[in-house]
């Protein structure tokens, strides 16, 4: 069975039908992104599976775990953890006590360990770890929910628009870090508007329209597929 | 000496303002709810306290630690009963339910203990210390400054360095990210009625024990302006409602002694509307961006 196994959700907004019978999987170890316009429903289906939102049917297998029937703030300490869309950092609080934050489910013993990880990752957030997040860049800030999401000490790490907002130097920095995580041993389940970096360092990408999976291929094939680089990639 | 006695007495009533002020201000900055009802915990939290040492004659201690135990149980349930099932419903929704719970506290205090007025003995004996010719400071306002100081410096110690007032600031921030850390925010919010509902039998029993008038309404007025402490310092802040609450204290104090005792509560209430005409967000309130 693969790590993640999403089967026929659907979600509402009130009368809106936001995800209409969505499916995917993300195998241990795979970088998947699920690329689509703003509207397709990808952050909806981030926010369902981390138990924000509540779909009406179908089931999120983690581990062969149903997380539907468990609450969401049970859902990061079975190792997985989301990056928000828009970062939502806690502004007003150190950089140090968003980590810590991140390690809210963590035995207190294990918070140093994963601080060193971290910070091996994040350099910038170590120099910063006294001042007060609301006082970060946009770039740092995405790096501090990047940094937060690891101290949960993730198997599963899931990103919402990671670039969003980023000077493209920042973008390169930010993928190459997704990408030395998932060589660390994380799974990486990316959601983007820039399919461009997210299909180039994804092995498997999903092409949302309006609600629906409408594509599935190698990440390589979807960078190639002549649809794909029409609606997506400018081309 | 007259004037330093007025300053005394302000700080005083000060100090039970700014407790009161408290449980507004996390209550707010947490669940981003007026508990308009917290007037009347504090009314309960003394009904309480007076029955075990007036009438059941226990020491002070244990009607004091009693009345925190019922108040913070009550808090818990009317968070749980009245407004946990409004989560998702309009701020106005849940102000009205606040106001009418309010009430209802008032009327249920009256059908259990009638309207006339108990006379509640202070817990700390009436006795007072001399400081100079004139001068005296009473044991009241001895002990009210003194938890005053400790409660505040409690809970800035709390919110500030534990693992659970750290995330009681991160759901007053964000709640879903909250969640998303692992944080169950329906315990947090709960943990923050306990923690305002005890803090409101503490002023219960130290306003009752300076001004010893009890009625079912005697939580009202003394609620009212502690809110107003609480807006007047920026509400969501600690020490906001410290600030606040001594200054709404000492206008108070100084409007009776030298300016009239009947429009007193005027003059707190005006100085309210200038404070917050100048700034809207009070003495240390943040400004307030909204997410969209």
């Amino acid at each position: 069975m693969a790590m993640l196994e999403v089967n026929n959700i659907n979600v509402f907004y009130g009368s809106i039908h936001a995800v209409k019978d969505i499916s995917f999987k993300v195998e241990k170890g795979e970088i998947i992104s699920l690329i689509g316009a703003n509207g397709a429903g990808k952050t909806t289906i981030l926010q369902t599976i981390s138990g924000l939102l509540k779909s009406t049917t179908g089931s999120i297998m983690f581990n062969e775990q149903n997380l539907m029937q468990i609450p969401a703030h049970k859902i990061v300490g079975r190792g997985l953890a989301q990056v928000p869309e828009g970062r939502r950092v806690f502004l007003q609080m150190s950089v140090m006590e968003n980590l810590e934050l991140g390690a809210f489910t963590q035995p207190a013993s294990t918070i140093d360990k994963n601080l060193e990880i971290v910070f091996a990752h994040f350099p910038r957030l170590k120099e910063r770890r006294i001042q007060v997040a609301g006082t970060l860049s946009g770039g740092e800030q995405q790096m501090l929910a990047m940094g937060r999401a690891m101290m949960s000490n993730p198997t599963l790490l899931m990103l919402d628009e990671p670039s969003m907002g980023l000077a493209p130097i920042l973008v390169d920095e930010i993928f190459k870090i997704i990408e030395s995580l998932n060589k660390a041993g994380v799974t990486i389940l990316l959601v983007e508007q820039n399919a461009q970096m997210a299909l180039s360092i994804a092995d498997r990408g999903y092409v949302l329209e309006t609600g629906k999976v409408v594509l599935t291929a190698d990440a390589k094939a979807l960078l190639n597929d002549d649809s794909v680089r029409k609606a997506y990639l400018g081309a | 000496m007259e004037f330093l006695s007025n300053v005394i007495s302000g700080i005083s009533l000060g100090s039970i303002y700014a407790i009161i002020a408290l449980g507004y201000t996390m209550v707010y900055g947490i669940a981003k709810m007026l508990n308009f009802a917290h007037g009347d915990v504090i009314m309960v939290g003394a009904y309480v306290c007076f029955f075990m040492t007036s009438r059941y004659h226990m020491p002070a201690v244990i009607g004091v630690l009693l009345s925190m135990f019922v108040c913070t149980v009550l808090g818990i349930v009317i968070e749980r009963l009245a407004y946990k099932p409004l989560r998702q419903a309009t701020s106005l929704a849940v102000l009205i339910t606040a106001i009418g719970m309010s009430y209802f506290l008032q009327n249920a205090a009256q059908i259990l203990w009638t309207s006339n007025p108990k006379v509640f003995k202070s817990v700390v004996g009436s006795g007072s210390i001399k400081i100079a010719e004139g001068l005296h400071i009473s044991y009241v306002t001895l002990v009210t400054v003194s938890a005053c100081v400790i409660i505040m410096t409690g809970l800035t110690l709390f919110t500030g360095k534990s693992k659970m007032g750290k995330a009681m600031r991160a759901c007053s921030e964000d709640k879903g990210a909250a969640q998303l850390m692992g944080i169950n925010v329906n315990t947090t919010i709960s943990i923050t009625f306990a923690i305002g509902s005890a803090l409101a039998a503490i002023a219960g029993v130290l306003l009752c024990s300076a001004y010893p008038n009890l009625v079912p309404t005697t939580g009202s007025m003394p609620g009212i302006k502690a809110f107003t402490a609480a807006v007047f310092g920026g509400i969501g802040s600690i020490p906001g409602a410290l600030i606040g609450g001594v200054l709404l204290g000492l206008i108070e104090i100084f409007a009776k002694a030298y300016i009239s005792t009947e429009i007193a509560d005027a003059i707190v209430f005006a100085v309210l509307i200038v404070v917050l005409l100048v700034k809207p967000t009070g003495l240390l309130g943040r400004k307030i961006s909204e997410k969209v």
